[in-house]
């Protein structure tokens, strides 16, 4: 492959072997979020589910997922979400990856800012990207750009085995501390550079880039399995744009689909 | 309200007080357009004016409710007033700086509106405390103002010049410090002649101050960069060194490297790609980027990468080309021209400190392609480049367009570079066989693709060149597109190697003469083969019936609408917001969606600052006097408001076309316009026609913008060309001698119309003053609303009917009586 590989640390939880030396296993420290807007927030988000139970914020956020895939079947392809992937996203409990002052929005149909200049995705395009890697458990995933770790949770919850790589240390030592205190041990996370993949684990059914991405990073492709698919969702922080598929066909083909995650034509009563 | 009795005339340091005052305000509004770039995006650089304006308003309003009852003499009120300024020039700008505020959050919260509000009126108070502190110098001095009036435009003008030499100076970040120093310097001139225990009462802080903010002990230099800009986000990646920043009057630049993760930016590049891409240093501009720099060695053959991507297309179409690269400071586009075969390469970078940075540390890292003998590297604008270039002839001109954010954060971005008139200039500059071709990105559901498309057929049209289908070669990536033009018909073998070029890196046609409809979108497959069927029907015969019924605005841009990247159509604003939670974000241009936002706050911030307070203390001003048309003096003045700053703003844009940048623009623009407003509401206030106590008519100042108006609207495209590529001070004589004629009448029609109504009816005075200024806080915003929408020349249009309909309503305010009104007389500055 490359002599960058090496490179990358594969770090777990706790991994004293890793060049930065292992994680502690201590909480993030708050005031590096978002400032504390948070309780102007919910206000003005005109939220009344304040002191709902999770629950019900969760079901509304799986209606509010159905509902938009329904309405942009059109463009995607995606007439419904996959019902496992509604059971993972109904299992995995999203305010745990944001930060506690805006956990109350956790289940709002909307990307959340976490700090360290990222976000966690909105949750339709979590569904739409998790759906369209069409995963089986004994998929082998990869995810660039672990953020939160709240997509890694998601595909833990589908598949045996995830690995995911963070460019930003305070957030790949955040995810390697929470995933596992979720119960989420099925997920290795490492800090480093994600251009040159996974290769000691290669090859994957699945790879999701979730980091911005001026190109498709040739060894990613080539550490695709027959048949895998690669999906990055293209545009900026708290703006997905389209989602970028490449599938590997089993000859080793290589093809490229591009998908609108929304239903607008643009032309004005359509094409013609 | 002339509340120190009444004192002899200004002292010398008085007036010189007064002029370092007002050249910090002015100072102020041109920094903080800057800062704001760097730290925001660059569209909250056009709400620095609005902001500037409340401040101004609110003042004007505090000093009309509660001036009578400051009992403090002149000297140490202005004192006061300047040393708080000192302080709040750079706290406020320090404290803004805290605030949660995240634009990109605009289309999923409320939370930016409310902040965005809550910075606005922050940045707001500094220019309150200069306004109060001058204005109330010019209203105690009463019928010797002049003398103060001249000296706060001599300090307005001269601000503005000071701005860019500590911009030249200093890092960007410790301007407001030494602002912050000329405005305690100002303070303490004032305080010399004070009484004893008031002097060193006042001496003593301001000395304090100017310690604190020259020796930068306050740590408000840091400049907080919203994390969610490229810079911020590169160095949080394990890493990441910051090597250099170097900060100038044109932008911030930073230089990263990362041995670890390294740069490997190659937008567009081919999925079929063999060579890897080498290390790269990234720059970034006012945080925004990046423009990299590839390692290379010298002698070794270019990075085979760069052959990779959508722009190499050209170098496959021509032997040997002589190249001019615009926008070309991090090498990389010079390296691709030099491994395409290029005997020779014109590369023009705007921005100084990037070429500088390029050049100097980074020279041996990039193997010195910029100082490679075939090379020849000009520092300045592109734009004026080619349009100083008429002897030379280049078989390519290439422009890279990916520097602009692809996702709508630069939509109120001038592109100067793409429009009608630019693309014309590149045109004629090429070979008879010569091609030109932009790299850009693309978007989905294609916007920008289908703008520059239809901005070179214009160009074409004019230039003469067609049929336009077989002059054009268009292929796409994923993200990237490229559009070659050529001024002699592709032949056979030109459209052979593009089609093959394409096939083999998996590229999409788009358009290539004589293509067929089925060899679209085949390797990155849409929905529908989306820009093909654009590029088909704008090359078609129903152009005119595509660009309607797009849902984005893709009309061609022009020097007088050069908004190349603002998409958005009201007509289908409701559609598009409704399906913003539903995967639609990305077809909100975030950039432009400011701009709405900012009117709307600009609305409320001024009616709570500037008409709240006088409906506070309206019971406090008597009865109203019969017979004075209270809507037609309040609708009139409402007008002036408007008109006057959607003309300068105007004209500000068409500025930034011929001075080659938005800074320089503004810093003439302003001080332009209110040097020679000035000078207008000076000569307005000495002789009204016939002596006429009411201060002579509004109609005759009208008339004469009206006329300068249409004598400019047909005289500016062609003035623009000829001045582009005209030396910089020549620019800025022309740019300056442009604006006097029309400024000097704009300052005219408000003190005049004011003085009738102080005669009519005192008691409408402050109502007139801050109508006025409501609708010069609104003006800046949507003057720039409407620029983006129908071009500077509708707005310059719309400002000259909008005076026509001041003075109208003006005249059918009342008549004077004869006899004085008798009325209180309210000794209210006109000229605050």
């Amino acid at each position: 492959m490359n002599e960058k590989s090496g490179e990358r640390a594969a770090v777990a939880a706790g991994d004293a072997s890793h060049p930065l030396g292992p994680f502690p296993r201590r909480p993030f420290p708050r005031r590096e979020f978002i400032g504390r807007a948070g309780a102007l927030a919910v206000a003005w988000s005109g939220a009344a589910q304040a002191g709902a139970p999770r629950d019900e914020m969760r079901r509304g956020m799986l209606e509010a997922i159905a509902d938009t895939t329904a309405r942009t079947a059109a463009s995607t392809g995606v007439e419904a979400i996959d019902p496992e992937v509604m059971t993972a996203l109904d299992r995995v409990p999203r305010h745990e990856f944001v930060p506690t002052e805006i956990a109350e929005l956790a289940y709002e149909n909307r990307p959340l800012p976490i700090g360290h200049g990222q976000t966690i995705s909105q949750p339709y395009i979590v569904a739409l990207m998790t759906h369209l890697l069409a995963l089986a458990p004994h998929h082998r995933v990869l995810e660039i750009g672990t953020g939160s770790g709240y997509q890694a949770a998601v595909l833990a919850e589908l598949v045996d085995s995830v690995r995911t790589i963070e460019i930003v240390p305070p957030l790949a030592r955040q995810a390697a501390e929470r995933l596992p205190r979720l119960g989420y041990d099925n997920v290795e996370a490492g800090l480093g550079d994600g251009y040159y993949g996974w290769p000691e684990a290669a090859p994957f059914q699945a790879i999701i880039v979730t980091a911005a991405a001026s190109h498709v990073p040739p060894p990613l492709v080539a550490q695709l399995a027959p048949d895998g698919v690669l999906v990055i969702p293209v545009g900026e922080r708290f703006s997905v744009q389209m989602l970028l598929l490449v599938r590997k066909r089993a000859d080793g083909e290589v093809s490229v689909r591009q998908v609108l995650p929304v239903r607008f034509v643009p032309l004005t009563g359509g094409p013609r | 309200m002339n509340g120190g009795g009444s004192p002899p005339g200004p002292g010398f340091l008085l007036l010189a007080a007064v002029a370092l005052l007002s050249a910090a305000a002015l100072g102020y509004e041109v920094l903080l357009t800057r800062l704001l770039a760097i730290v925001q995006w660059h569209h909250f650089a056009f709400l620095v004016i609005s902001t500037a304006l409340l401040g101004f308003g609110a003042s004007g309003a505090f000093l009309m409710v509660a001036g009578s009852r400051i009992r403090i003499p002149p000297g140490p009120f202005l004192a006061l007033a300047a040393l708080a300024f000192a302080l709040a020039a750079p706290a406020c700008f320090a404290l803004a700086q805290r605030v949660p505020f995240n634009v990109l959050e605009l289309p999923w919260s409320l939370r930016p509106f409310g902040w965005l509000l809550v910075i606005e009126v922050l940045l707001a108070i500094p220019f309150f405390l200069a306004a109060t502190g001058i204005g109330r110098t010019l209203i105690v001095f009463g019928d010797r103002l002049s003398r103060v009036y001249a000296a706060d435009l001599v300090g307005a003008g001269a601000g503005a010049a000071i701005a860019v030499g500590l911009l030249y100076w200093l890092p960007a970040g410790r301007t407001l410090d030494g602002l912050g120093a000329m405005a305690a310097l100002a303070g303490a001139t004032a305080a010399v002649r004070a009484p004893r225990p008031a002097r060193w009462g006042l001496l003593a802080p301001a000395a304090g101050l100017l310690a604190l903010l020259l020796t930068g002990a306050t740590g408000w230099s840091e400049l907080r960069v919203s994390p969610f800009k490229p810079l911020p986000q590169a160095l949080r990646v394990i890493g990441a060194t910051l090597t250099e920043s170097r900060s100038g009057p044109l932008g911030l630049v930073s230089a990263v490297e990362n041995e670890t993760v390294p740069f490997r930016w190659a937008p567009g590049l081919s999925l079929l790609a063999r060579a890897p891409v080498p290390e790269q240093v990234a720059l970034f501009v006012d945080g925004g980027g990046p423009i990299v720099i590839p390692r290379h060695r010298a002698g070794a053959a270019p990075p085979g990468y760069l052959d990779d991507l959508t722009s190499a297309l050209p170098y496959h179409l021509l032997e040997r080309p002589r190249v001019l690269a615009l926008r070309a400071g991090g090498g990389a586009p010079v390296l691709q021209a030099l491994g395409g075969g290029a005997r020779a390469v014109d590369a023009v970078e705007p921005q100084p400190d990037l070429a500088a940075i390029a050049r100097s540390r980074y020279r041996s890292f990039s193997g010195g392609v910029l100082t490679d003998p075939a090379v020849r590297l000009y520092v300045g604008d592109p734009r004026a480049f080619v349009e100083a270039a008429r002897g030379e002839e280049y078989d390519l001109v290439q422009v890279d367009a990916l520097g602009a954010s692809p996702s709508g954060l630069d939509a109120l971005k001038a592109e100067r570079l793409l429009t009608v008139e630019s693309m014309r200039a590149m045109l004629a500059r090429l070979a008879p066989r010569g091609l030109l071709a932009v790299t850009g990105w693309s978007q989905l559901p294609p916007r920008g693709g289908p703008r520059l498309l239809a901005t070179l057929l214009d160009a074409f049209a004019a230039e003469g060149i067609g049929p336009a289908a077989e002059h054009l070669a268009w292929i796409r990536s994923w993200n990237t597109s490229t559009l070659v033009a050529s001024r002699a018909p592709f032949s056979a073998a030109e459209i052979a190697a593009v089609r093959s070029f394409a096939r083999d890196r998996a590229f999409d046609l788009v358009h290539v003469p004589g293509m067929e409809a089925h060899e679209a979108n085949r390797f990155n497959v849409m929905e529908r083969p989306w820009f093909h069927e654009a590029a088909a029907r704008l090359l078609g015969p129903e152009r005119a019936d595509f660009v309607r019924d797009y849902k984005f605005d893709i009309r061609p841009a022009t020097d007088d609408r050069p908004y190349l990247r603002s998409f958005f159509k009201w007509a289908h604003a409701f559609e598009i917001l409704a399906l913003r939670r539903a995967g639609g974000v990305g077809l909100l241009a975030i950039g432009y969606l400011a701009l709405p936002v900012a009117l709307i706050e600009a609305a409320i911030a001024s009616a709570a600052l500037i008409l709240l307070p006088l409906l506070l203390v309206r019971r406090r001003s008597g009865a109203r006097k019969e017979g004075t048309r209270r809507g037609a003096a309040l609708a009139g003045f409402f007008s002036l408001g408007l008109a006057f700053l959607m003309m300068e703003i105007a004209f500000i844009g068409r500025f930034t076309v011929i001075l080659s940048h938005p800074l320089y623009a503004l810093v003439v623009g302003l001080a332009a316009f209110l040097v020679f407003a000035g000078l207008g509401s000076w000569l307005a206030g000495r002789r009204g026609p016939g002596g006429s106590p009411g201060g002579g008519s509004v109609a005759w100042p009208a008339a004469g913008i009206g006329a300068l108006a249409v004598v400019y609207l047909a005289a500016l495209p062609d003035l623009t060309s000829a001045l582009l590529g005209a030396a910089p001070g020549v620019k800025i004589a022309a740019a300056t001698a442009l604006v006097a004629p029309i400024a000097t009448l704009m300052g005219m029609p408000f003190p005049r119309a004011l003085a009738r109504l102080r005669q009519l009816d005192p008691v409408l005075v402050p109502w007139a003053w801050g109508t006025n200024g409501c609708a010069s806080v609104l003006g800046a915003a949507l003057a720039t609303l409407l620029a983006v929408h129908h071009g500077q020349t509708f707005v310059i249009g719309c400002a000259a009917l909008l005076y026509g309909a001041a003075a109208v309503a003006l005249s059918r305010m009342g008549r004077v009586p004869r006899q004085d009104g008798g009325g209180r007389r309210q000794s209210l500055s006109s000229e605050v």
